[in-house]
Formats: structure tokens, C-alpha cells, sequence
């Protein structure tokens, strides 16, 4: 499989045409220090026929979570994924294609994108969001460093309740030396669900902080005030940055509506495989008056020299390849064919199915949360409005627990201890090792989440 | 105007505009809906403390054959690696095997949580290992990490890894060496790290400028960042030199991989001296770009540098059995989770039916196909550096601008109706009306052969009718972009209100 026309008889004429004997020829230049001796050590020659089984054996001896009934969310969910997404995907028009250059021969990437755009801010009810971002944490990073620019402060400050992998990506980020951030405790005691508006109004009182960064619903499926927490934000003249769930915005506020000033989020949960984890997509959006200072490629609405309506790459100057080191950002890129799935998934779902489903994984998760509270193995560790995502304190031993239930096909949410905790603002290390957070999705079955409590309490 | 056309391929766009997926459809149009609600209704606003929302998001309403029919529409405006020839400099647009598009949607992959035991992801990790052992290979760099995104993302990866190695030894630097002919990533990403850039000359060879170079080295210098081939398609025989005279203060070597596929199992970075590499699998390793991504940019580095990667770290016990690891005085980690899976997934497949023999023929195969594009073309068009090159070449157009007016971005436009992408264009910065050539090992000879023959049709059109290639293109779905119109007025979204 080795992809290569060129026939042997081609590869002698080309090797005359070009004056070489042979092919080492080609590489006089390299020196002989550094030639490479030996043959690569890397196993393979496999035809098409023996590669996909081979790769067959891998994929079975994972046991995915899209197979059993899965609680498991804590930033990637098991939704339902029509079946026009994929066929479009599978488009070559479509996942063969570089970055839309040469806009005349890119009209199909270029207007996926801006239709992607427009939902986004339709969804997020700001005014601009661009082409998308590596994934939710950056995309919260690349947030903070933009409030920088904007506010001209260096100092972000991010709650404790935003999920400990963005948080660890912020710290990454700020480890490189442009930015500093703080991290909220989510309250004193470690043990409240929402972030500590008193701990951000204390952090926010000098009024040198760029922005306030949080996640709502926040890492535990917990409904923040961010209507309230804009107002102290601003309060400060710091920015807000609220990380969110695009599929709950079916229902859920729209956080520009609330008073935020950049909002992002993990695209996942649109019409995204989980793969592991990747790829996806972050969004990002922001305020019309900060849209120079935005990272990440635009694209935008024209005309040809036919009077034609055209989109285009626009605003690059603020991109790495026109400013270099003054760019807003590194970034050359986008998640476009991840992007251009949440696009179908958002048509194929619509205004309404999109409301439906996020109101059919809440009334779910409302449900399952009641049932699990009712076999007595489980406490509520707090009262606050959630989403589709809860966590609950289990009164033995987690791990155990979840490896009993995967026995009879269950993935038992994720235990918070499962989650990389490292990061300043964790929750305490007690509380950590008994919680286990629960998402559920249009997908779970009534039947499903009864005959779940039944094994639970049986344990 | 009889010449506009001056070649039809069969596979090229051919559409014009399509209205907007929100003008489509009407408000009773449906696709796809949950099934009805099994367990109680709740009192959504109860539940949700109040945020519900005030009005709904404006989103389409369509049904699936109109789904179908937009998307394949926008489809046919594209032109993808599938349509033709793609020899965009740099971005190595090579063919994207189909069977890997099947591995990934395997479900014992795409189905996979982040969070699922590890006992349940053993085949993942497996694969992972076996990915990262064979880019260590290719690198001669055994420390791995499979987290980055993107190629700008493991560049940004490894200057992090260098400046907590350096604050680790107790020896901070603020400086980082790039040649004039980087990316402008590589420049970006030093800013974002923090570091100021140092810009070096190109010689007149078009390698690193060691007079130059030397001059600028000293203590305070954190790192050099070099392409290596460069972005003028050319090895720099010096690599030995330079990358010792960076190390003689205490510096670090990095290599950007974008050019990788011109000298895999023909020469190494580790071997030239670098501490680190990016890989873009979305190019090297046949991965498809996807418009734009998602792409994925692996960074192999020493074992001085691997403890400092980010984690978690996928490893294989002695047991056999795998699991993931934080590395000791890790930077942290660069995004959520483990890396873009479902491309690792893909550049495995790649890397398995290669193996470690066609990986090299891979390279071998690239390098002469530009090198045979390059003797076709020299007469044409000025080369402005005149030597074997890698698996890619730079031409100017500057000859056609000087006595026809017409522009590389006007030759550029002119190859769209002859049924070709374009090279990449006005890169690198130091060579004039550039046009950056790759062809990729996945050509044959009968589509180079097509695609020099459009480039010597074109520099003929300039030289007698310069107003026809000025004016191209003609055939494709739209023409000629106002471009400043749309940077002046931006419209970065659909308003229904208007």
C-alpha cells in the first residue's frame, strides 16, 4: 500500500531527466554525518486487507463507551449523530481541501464555515465567533490571553469550578510567561457547587485583572449566576469568559445575553464522535468591539468581480502569517471538518430538536439523579440547579462500584478521582475520592437508567 | 475571449453561489428529533435556576434532502486533493487513503470516552505506543507526546518544554533565533512563549547565514527554531555546524517538521543535532486537512528534554499491558484529553502499511518528482536558487512581472481554469513574486507532466495576451474576490433581522 503511480520504468526517466543515476544522487547535499545508515525500524508492508484487520484487532480490545449504557460526560458526551453528518464528512470536496486560500475554488469550505459562524453566534448570542479552535481548553486559553490584549492587563482569574483539564491547560499557557492567572477555591470548605462570588469579588477588587473565566454549567453539571458574576466582572472592568455546552444553549440563556464578553466551549456535543477525546472542536466568540483582537481565522461575506455573493479568509491581519511575532495568536488553523459537523448536526437537528434534545437529556438526568438518591448509596454533596450532568457521593468504594457495574454493561459516570485533579483550585482530595459525576444524554432509556439503580443497589 | 478555458477537467468545481443553509427550508421543516420523552417532564426553569432561555437560538429549518442537496452543492465548489493536482508548498497535499477514513470510524475507536477505564482502551493505548515508537524512529527523538493539534500547537508545545528545561537548570533565556525564511508561525508561537524573536539572513545558498548566526548566538538565547529542509525546498548542509553552534551556548535546537516528508529513513533531526520536532501527520502522515483541520502535531524531543513534555503520556508496561503516565517535571498539558485520536488513528494506518521501507521510498519518491518538475519548469519561470532540491522548490514569477505585468497571484488565479490548486504563493517572504512547488510522491508522472504543461501554457498566455491571465479566473464557481471590501465592511455572520 504504497500509494505511490510512478512506475519503475517512470522512475528511471525521471531520474535521467533530472541528470541523476540514481536516487541517492538527489540527496548529495545531505551530508554524510547525518545520512541515516539503516533500514527504519517501523513494521508494516500490510495490504489494504490485513491493515483493517489488524486495525479491526486494536478496536476490539477497547470496550467503548458508545456500546454500553454509558453515564460518562465530564466535557465529552455520548449524543446521538444523525446519519447525514457523517455522509457529508465523507464528502473528499470536503476533508481533502487545505485552508479555503484560494477562495474561488473553496466557496463550499468558505460558506460551511460562515454558516457555522452565524450559528454559533446564534447559539452563544454574541456577535462574532470565528472558525473554530483547537478545543475548549484552548480556546479558554487563547480567551484569557485575549482579554489581556484587550484590557491591557496581564492577570486573569478563573473560578475553581471550571473543569481541572482547562484548568491545567490555562496554568500550561500561563507557564509560558505572558500572562499570570489565579484560581478560585470553588468556596471555603472545597465543598459548594458554585464558584465563590464572594472569593471573585475579593480577587477582583484591585481592578488590574483582565478577565473573569468561568464555565456554566461548570465542571460538576452545576448552573452558575452569570448574569450576577458579569456584573462583578464588570464591576472590576474585567472581561467575562464563560466556557458553556452548545447542545444545552437549545435551552439554556445564551451567556452574551447574560453579559458575557467572550464565550468558548468544546464543540464536542455537536454531532462529534467522542473519539477519545479528539478531534473536536472549541468555539469562540466575542463582542463585535473586540473582534480585531480575536484569535483564530474569519471568514467573511463578499462579492466577486461578477457582483456574485463570495466568502473569503478575512481580517488576517491579525494572523501569524502576515504579523508574525505581533499576532494575535499562532494559530493557522481551524477544527473546519469538526466545525462543519456541528454545522449539519445543527441543520439536521434544528431550532427545535436542538431545544428537545437538551430538554430530553436534563428531564434524564433529573430523573436518574432521583432514582440514584433513592437506592440510599448515594448523597447529594449539595442542592444547586444542574443540567444533564450531576455528581453525587457514593458511600463505598468508588472504584469498586464502577467496575461491578461495567461488568453488567454500565459505565458509571466518571469518578472525580478519574479526572487529572492536579491544579490549585481542585476540590479537596476527601471529597475527590466519593464523588462521582453522572451525564446522561437523549440516548439512555428510562429502562436503562431503572435497571442502572437496580444493579447499583444490589451491590 | 476564446482562450478562457483552457482545459476542462472533469472533476473540476463547476457550480455557482448557493443561498445560505438559513434561507432554506421553512419553519415546519424537520430532520431529525429525539425520540418522544420517557421519563417525566420537568419544570425546566425550576431546574435550571432560572436561565432558561429568552428567545431560540436562530438556526435553520430544513429537512434532510435539503441538507443534502446544500452540502453537496458547497461541495462542488470545492477543490479538493480528490480534484486534481495540489502542489501547495509546504502543506504536502498528498492523497489520503480511504481505508484509514474506515479504521477511524471503527467503533472500538470513535466510540471510545476519555474517561473509560483503562482496562477498556488497552487497543487505544497500543496503538498510541505504536504510533509514537515509529515517529521516534523516524526522529531519532525517543521522548514523544501525541497532544498537540496542530503543527503551530507542538511548536508552541516545545518552546514551552525549553523554557521550563532552562528555568529548570537555573539558567533563563529571553531569545529565540529564526531564519528569514520561517514560517510565521514559528515567530508567533516565540511570542506567545514569551521570547523575543532574533531574525538571521538566508545566505546566498538559501541556508542559515553562519557568519550571522554566530553573531547573534550568546547565553541569552533560548533556542533556534529551523525548518530543516527549509521552506525553499532546500537541505542546509551546514545543519551539523549550526546546530552545534547553538548548543556551544547552551541553546536548543528546533526543528520544524513540516518538510518531513522530503527524509524519512534518509536522514534524521535527532542526527542533525535538533533537541525537537514537530511532525504534522496531516501532512507527512497522510492524514486528510479537512478544510483547515483537524490535523494533529505530535512533538518528539531528547531525553533531556522528555520529562518536561506535557501529560498524560501513553506507555507500555513491562507487563505488556499499557497505560498513561505523567511525565516527571511535566509542563502540564496543552489541550483537554489526550490528542486528536481519531487522526493518531489514521497516521497509524498510514505508518502500518508503509512501514519503515515505504516510509522511505515515500520520501525518495517526493523528493525526485520535484526535482522532475523543477528541470520542466526552469526555462518557463526564474529559479532563483539553483539546486537539487528537496521535496519541494521554489520558482519566481518575476520574470512575467517584469516584462508582462502579470503577477504570481495572477498565474496563481490562471491555474484554477487549467484544472490545477495553485503552489503556494508569496512564500518564503525572501524570494520575489514567489511560487512554491511540492508535488507530493502521490502524483504520477502523467499528472506532473499536466501540471508543467499548464505552468508552460500559462508563462506563453503571459507573454502574449498578459490581460487574459491578469483577468483569470473564468471557469471557477466565483471569480475574483473584493477582498479589501470584505476586511473593510466585515460580515462574519447571518443577520435575519436585516
Amino acid at each position: 500500500m504504497r500509494h505511490i503511480p510512478v512506475t519503475c520504468d517512470q522512475r528511471e526517466a525521471m531520474l535521467r531527466a533530472v541528470g541523476c543515476s540514481n536516487i541517492s544522487d538527489l540527496f548529495a547535499d545531505i551530508p554524510e554525518e547525518v545520512r541515516f545508515a539503516r533500514p527504519l525500524e517501523v513494521p508494516g508492508g500490510l495490504g489494504e486487507m490485513e491493515l483493517l484487520s489488524h486495525m479491526r484487532g486494536l478496536a476490539d480490545a477497547n470496550k467503548p463507551a458508545s456500546g454500553l449504557v454509558s453515564f460518562a460526560g465530564a466535557g465529552c458526551y455520548d449524543h446521538y449523530v444523525p446519519s447525514i453528518v457523517d455522509h457529508v464528512l465523507r464528502k473528499p470536496e470536503f476533508f481533502t481541501t487545505y485552508t479555503p486560500y484560494q477562495p474561488e475554488v473553496s466557496q463550499g469550505t468558505l460558506q460551511a464555515i460562515y454558516e457555522y459562524q452565524s450559528m454559533i453566534c446564534a447559539l452563544t448570542g454574541m456577535d462574532v465567533a470565528n472558525a473554530s479552535m483547537y478545543d475548549g481548553a484552548t480556546a479558554l486559553a487563547e480567551a484569557a490571553m485575549m482579554a489581556c490584549r484587550v484590557t491591557r492587563q496581564r492577570r486573569v482569574v478563573c473560578a475553581g469550578t471550571v473543569h481541572p483539564e482547562w484548568r491545567r491547560t490555562l496554568s500550561t499557557y500561563a507557564g509560558a510567561g505572558t500572562f499570570d492567572v489565579t484560581f478560585l477555591s470553588p468556596d471555603e470548605t472545597g465543598l459548594t457547587p458554585g464558584m465563590g462570588h464572594s472569593a471573585a469579588a475579593s480577587a477582583l477588587k484591585n481592578g488590574d485583572v483582565a478577565a473573569l473565566l468561568m464555565s456554566s454549567p461548570n465542571v460538576f453539571g452545576n448552573v452558575e449566576d452569570v448574569g450576577a458574576i458579569a456584573a462583578l466582572a464588570h464591576d472590576a472592568a474585567a472581561l467575562l469568559v464563560v466556557g458553556t455546552n452548545p447542545l444545552l444553549l437549545g435551552v439554556l440563556e445564551a451567556p452574551g445575553v447574560q453579559g458575557a464578553d467572550i464565550v468558548v466551549g468544546e464543540g464536542q456535543p455537536l454531532g462529534n464522535a467522542m473519539s477519545f477525546g479528539g478531534p473536536a472542536f472549541g468555539f469562540f466568540a466575542c463582542r463585535q468591539a473586540h473582534m480585531r483582537h480575536m484569535p483564530g481565522r474569519l471568514i467573511g461575506r463578499t462579492v466577486d468581480v461578477d457582483g456574485n455573493d463570495a466568502f473569503v479568509l478575512t481580517l488576517s491581519t491579525r494572523e501569524q502569517h502576515i504579523r508574525r511575532e505581533k499576532a494575535t495568536s499562532n494559530i493557522c488553523s481551524n477544527q473546519a471538518l469538526c466545525a462543519l459537523a456541528a454545522a449539519v448536526y445543527l441543520c439536521a437537528v434544528g431550532r427545535e430538536g436542538l431545544a428537545s434534545t437538551a430538554r430530553a437529556c436534563i428531564a434524564k438526568a433529573h430523573y436518574l439523579r432521583d432514582r440514584l438518591l433513592k437506592t440510599g448509596r448515594f448523597t447529594a454533596p449539595w442542592d444547586a440547579p444542574f443540567a444533564h450532568e450531576f455528581a453525587l457521593v457514593y458511600d463505598g468504594d468508588v472504584a469498586e462500584m464502577h467496575a461491578a457495574m461495567l461488568e453488567f454493561g454500565f459505565l458509571a459516570g466518571v469518578p472525580l478521582s478519574r479526572i487529572e485533579s492536579a491544579g490549585p483550585a481542585g476540590p479537596t482530595a476527601k471529597l475527590a475520592a466519593s464523588l462521582v459525576l453522572f451525564a446522561v444524554t437523549e440516548k439512555r432509556t428510562r429502562m436503562e437508567m431503572d435497571a442502572f439503580a437496580g444493579e447499583v443497589a444490589s451491590l | 475571449m476564446t482562450e478562457k478555458l483552457a482545459h476542462t477537467p472533469g472533476s473540476a468545481p463547476s457550480r455557482g453561489p448557493r443561498s445560505l443553509i438559513f434561507e432554506t427550508g421553512a419553519p415546519e421543516s424537520r430532520c431529525v428529533m429525539p425520540p418522544a420523552l420517557d421519563v417525566p417532564e420537568i419544570d425546566l426553569d425550576a431546574a435550571l435556576g432560572g436561565a432558561t432561555r429568552s428567545e431560540p437560538p436562530v438556526l435553520p429549518h430544513v429537512t434532510e434532502v435539503e441538507i443534502a442537496r446544500h452540502y453537496a452543492h458547497l461541495a462542488s465548489m470545492n477543490f479538493g486533493v480528490d480534484s486534481g493536482s495540489y502542489p501547495l508548498g509546504s502543506c504536502t497535499m498528498k492523497y489520503n487513503p480511504r481505508v484509514n477514513e474506515d479504521a477511524a470510524r471503527l467503533e472500538g475507536f470513535s466510540g471510545l470516552h476519555p474517561y473509560q477505564p483503562e482496562s477498556t482502551t488497552h487497543g487505544a493505548l497500543e496503538l498510541m505506543v505504536g504510533l509514537a515508537d515509529a515517529l521516534a524512529e523516524v526522529s531519532g527523538l525517543p521522548g514523544v507526546t501525541l497532544q498537540p493539534a496542530a503543527g503551530a500547537h507542538g511548536e508552541l508545545t516545545a518552546l514551552m518544554c525549553f523554557r521550563a528545561y532552562h528555568v529548570d537548570c537555573g539558567d533563563a533565556r529571553s531569545r529565540v533565533i529564526i531564519p528569514d525564511s520561517a514560517h510565521g508561525t514559528n515567530p508567533a508561537t516565540v511570542a506567545m512563549c514569551g521570547y523575543q524573536v532574533t531574525t538571521v539572513p538566508s545566505d546566498a545558498d538559501g541556508g542559515v547565514d553562519m557568519d550571522v548566526l554566530r553573531s547573534v548566538l550568546d547565553t541569552d538565547v533560548a533556542a533556534l527554531m529551523l525548518t530543516n529542509p527549509n521552506t525553499l525546498g532546500l537541505f542546509d548542509s551546514n545543519i551539523l555546524e549550526i546546530t552545534e553552534a547553538v548548543h556551544a551556548v547552551g541553546a536548543l535546537a528546533y526543528c520544524d517538521g513540516a518538510n518531513l516528508n522530503a527524509i524519512m529513513g534518509i536522514s534524521r533531526p535527532a542526527d542533525m543535532g535538533f533537541d525537537a520536532l514537530h511532525i504534522n501527520l496531516h501532512k507527512t502522515f497522510s492524514t486528510p486537512h479537512g478544510g483547515g483541520g483537524p490535523g494533529a502535531g505530535p512533538v518528539c524531543v531528547t531525553e533531556a528534554l522528555a520529562p518536561y513534555l506535557p501529560g498524560p503520556v501513553p506507555f507500555r508496561r513491562e507487563d505488556g499491558s499499557y497505560g498513561f503516565a505523567q511525565p516527571a517535571s511535566s509542563i502540564g498539558r496543552v489541550r483537554s484529553f489526550y490528542g486528536n485520536f481519531g487522526i493518531l488513528v489514521r497516521a497509524y494506518a498510514y505508518v502500518r502499511a508503509l512501514g519503515g521501507e515505504g516510509l522511505r521510498e515515500v520520501s525518495e519518491q517526493a523528493v525526485l518528482s520535484a526535482n522532475y518538475l523543477k528541470e520542466r519548469l526552469r526555462e518557463a519561470y526564474d529559479l532563483p536558487y539553483d539546486r537539487t532540491c528537496m521535496h519541494e522548490f521554489v520558482l519566481s514569477g518575476s520574470r512575467q512581472k517584469r516584462e508582462y505585468g502579470v503577477r504570481t497571484f495572477d498565474i496563481a488565479k490562471r491555474l484554477l481554469d487549467h484544472g490545477f490548486h495553485p503552489p503556494t504563493v508569496y512564500f518564503p517572504l525572501i524570494v520575489e513574486e514567489a511560487l512554491m512547488i511540492e508535488p507530493t510522491e502521490t502524483e504520477s508522472l502523467e499528472e506532473l507532466d499536466r501540471f508543467a504543461d499548464a505552468m508552460i501554457a500559462i508563462a506563453e498566455e503571459a507573454s502574449r495576451d498578459p490581460e487574459l491571465v491578469k483577468g483569470a479566473p473564468y471557469t471557477t464557481p466565483v471569480r475574483r474576490l473584493d477582498e479589501a471590501g470584505a476586511a473593510r465592511n466585515p460580515d462574519l455572520r447571518y443577520r435575519p433581522e436585516e
